[in-house]
């Protein structure tokens, strides 16, 4: 999940915004329906191995509009390319939710003309309720999704249902699970258990999270969020924390593997689409945010990455057999909703990174 | 920083000196001064991209205060240095330096009898010995770090062999443990203890231990009274080459140690990655830097001290014998 290790920390959307004003320009003009878009082209950038592979020849093929994909690692590397220069030749930026908020906020993103984006009406209604962009201002949703519990019902012999089974483990799971790594996953199952908020900017409220981990770590296997999955696979893991999408990539390899929002709550997180105010396609742009609104394009990505859409039209034209396999696939978005998203935590996220580190160095 | 014993440092060994013909000496002519610079270039070049300006570099960074995308923010404060005296922090220095003690310390108790074993071999299985020795590191450094834990984790070959041997029961866990970290540290730095001391062993003078055994020394005060003493540069060499970058690495910490164990390398690479605070991270890698360069200075004089300490001797044997 490309945008994990970034989207731990949000956007500090208020500072940024006094810091880059200045460089956001005013080259907000007016978007015209009517605009010849036969004279545009566009430059998009996505996180690699995101999209699919023809994207750009299927976009031209049928709007006309010739498309230059180039790729980002993380949110921070594309935010800072954004926040560099007033025109960064970057006509629509692919980003989590928390940063789109942060680049509305500095400025930087255009109003989209919702004329020309007829395809929102395959949305579910609840993504264009999301926190970080309420009804869709300057960003349209792409990919969500949750953490939660993945598991092997065969080494447990139990399914579990609470953030307790991993933080507190039964006897026989000691040694048999994990728990990621990036600061703010790794708080959220004691945040969720002591039910506070996964944005707490409590100090009392993580010397509690630090309390708890403590002991947690000595059951741990190990914290790991790059190879939790095939720790799993292998069974040298039996019950780990893990992001839906790549919960399924476990569940490709051993169809025993099972997911499990736990009953505490957990979070949501939303890869969205933006356009740049610099940008000087703007129409077509906004065509290009269309286009993978289309069902078939959002559809691709839940059948070939493995995550979740927030495209209903998509989400209903998916091959059951699909659905069955990778039930999370089609978590119904009241279910998604009940996650809180994760938002920046401003300058109060340096604590998030000191947690971790005493976590991780105790014992 | 000066190798009195030998030319080998991180680097493959030469061919032993035995196998090789001596060089010609070779005079400066009227043209050295400037020969030297077409040799010179691509080193001083190879320094100053690679290090000194990324020490410059974090040098400035550690100066000014954490920007909000990871950036660095133009203002001045020390807040970066006081940090550093944190408990939380201290507490992950001394983790490492004891780790990478142990570290050095097992590589030296491996690495001596190894490298002296090789000097007693034929020339040829010498060069097939130092070849083994250099073999691993060219393979990918991940590709070994996986292999370990294909070795050590609980279905892994070492418990299925002990369990099969009947010698336990239970799988024992090795993998994921501050232990596991030790081990994968020194099986990625072993070759760096070996090859120095080699090298210091194999250019000594074989006649004094002769020369003592004909005086009556038992093998074993041969060894702790010529063979050791003489080979000390090359212990402090081999010392410095291992505990430098084992104080440093994070990839092993991580993948065998299953990210309970943290090492400076660990913490620094948070610092950049995931908590974007590039300064902090700048000025944990500037102290780590310059007490690993302090450590060589030190070394490299030690070095240089015991050297011309046994030169005035010789010179002092010389005049006598004149």
């Amino acid at each position: 999940m490309r945008f994990r290790k970034s989207a731990a920390v949000l956007a500090g959307a208020a500072v940024t915004a006094l810091s880059l004003s200045s460089c956001a320009g005013s080259s907000s003009e007016a978007i015209d329906p009517e605009a010849d878009l036969s004279t545009q082209s566009l430059v998009v950038s996505i996180w690699a191995d995101y999209y699919p592979e023809t994207l750009a020849e299927d976009f031209e093929a049928e709007t006309g509009i010739p498309v230059t994909i180039v790729n980002h690692a993380t949110n921070e590397e594309i935010v800072a390319k954004l926040t560099a220069s007033g025109d960064p030749g970057i006509d629509v930026a692919f980003v989590s939710g928390q940063y789109a908020q942060a680049l509305n906020e500095a400025g930087l993103l255009q109003e989209l003309e919702k004329s020309l984006i007829p395809n929102e009406e395959n949305l579910y209604p609840e993504a264009l309720e999301l926190a970080y962009d309420e009804g869709n201002v300057y960003s349209e949703p792409y990919a969500w999704g949750t953490t939660g519990l993945c598991y092997r019902p065969d080494l447990t012999g139990f399914a579990p249902t609470s953030w307790n089974d991993l933080l507190n483990p039964r006897p026989e799971l000691e040694g048999k699970t994990t728990m990621l790594s990036t600061e703010r996953w790794m708080a959220l199952p004691a945040l969720k258990v002591l039910g506070e908020s996964v944005n707490s900017t409590d100090p009392a409220v993580l010397e509690k999270v630090k309390e708890q981990m403590e002991s947690t770590k000595d059951t741990l296997l190990a914290f790991d969020d790059t190879t939790f999955y095939s720790k799993l696979v292998s069974g040298e893991a039996a019950m780990v924390e893990a992001w839906d999408g790549w919960c399924n990539y476990a569940i490709a390899e051993d169809p025993t593997v099972e997911f499990v929002v736990p009953e505490e709550g957990s979070d949501l997180w939303v890869d969205t689409m933006t356009v740049l105010k610099s940008s000087k396609n703007k129409e077509a742009a906004m065509a290009f945010v269309n286009y993978i609104l289309e069902a078939d394009v959002q559809k691709y990505v839940a059948e070939s990455i493995l995550y979740s859409v927030p495209n209903k039209a998509a989400i209903d034209s998916l091959d059951p057999a699909l659905v069955e396999q990778f039930p999370n696939l089609a978590l119904p978005p009241s279910e998604l909703l009940k996650g809180e998203t994760v938002v920046d935590v401003g300058e109060f996220g340096t604590e998030y990174t000191r947690l971790a580190t005493e976590i991780m160095a105790a014992g | 920083m000066t190798v009195p014993t030998g030319t080998v440092q991180n680097r493959p060994a030469p061919p032993p000196a035995a196998s090789r013909p001596a060089a010609p000496a070779r005079r400066p002519g009227a043209g050295a001064r400037f020969a030297a610079v077409p040799l010179v270039g691509p080193g001083a070049l190879y320094i100053t991209l690679l290090v000194l300006v990324p020490v410059a570099l974090i040098t400035v960074y550690s100066f000014f205060e954490r920007g909000r995308f990871g950036g660095v923010v133009w203002t001045f404060t020390l807040d970066n240095f006081a940090r550093l005296f944190d408990p939380l922090y201290l507490s992950v220095v001394g983790n490492s330096l004891v780790i990478a003690a142990i570290v050095t310390l097992l590589a030296l108790l491996i690495g001596y009898p190894t490298a002296l074993m090789i000097t007693r071999l034929s020339p040829k299985w010498r060069t097939v010995a130092l070849i083994a020795v250099l073999l691993p590191f060219w393979t990918n450094f991940l590709i070994r770090t996986y292999a370990w834990i294909l070795l050590l984790n609980n279905a892994g070959w070492i418990n299925q062999a002990l369990q099969a041997l009947g010698i336990t029961d239970e799988p024992i866990s090795m993998l994921y443990t501050p232990q596991a970290v030790v081990v994968g540290l020194l099986y990625m730095y072993l070759p760096l203890m070996i090859l120095p001391l080699y090298s210091a062993l194999a250019h000594q003078d074989r006649q004094l231990g002769e020369a003592a055994t004909d005086l009556g020394a038992s093998p074993f005060r041969v060894f702790r009274t010529v063979t050791v003493p003489l080979s000390i540069p090359g212990i402090l060499t081999g010392c410095v080459f291992v505990f430098v970058p084992a104080m440093s690495n994070f990839v092993i910490p991580e993948l065998i140690g299953g990210g309970k164990t943290v090492l400076v390398g660990n913490l620094i690479r948070d610092q950049f990655l995931k908590a974007r605070d590039w300064p902090f991270g700048a000025a944990l890698a500037l102290v780590l830097t310059v007490s690993l360069l302090l450590l060589l200075v030190l070394q490299s004089r030690l070095s240089k001290r015991l050297t011309e300490g046994k030169r005035q001797a010789e010179g002092k044997k010389v005049r006598r014998d004149a």
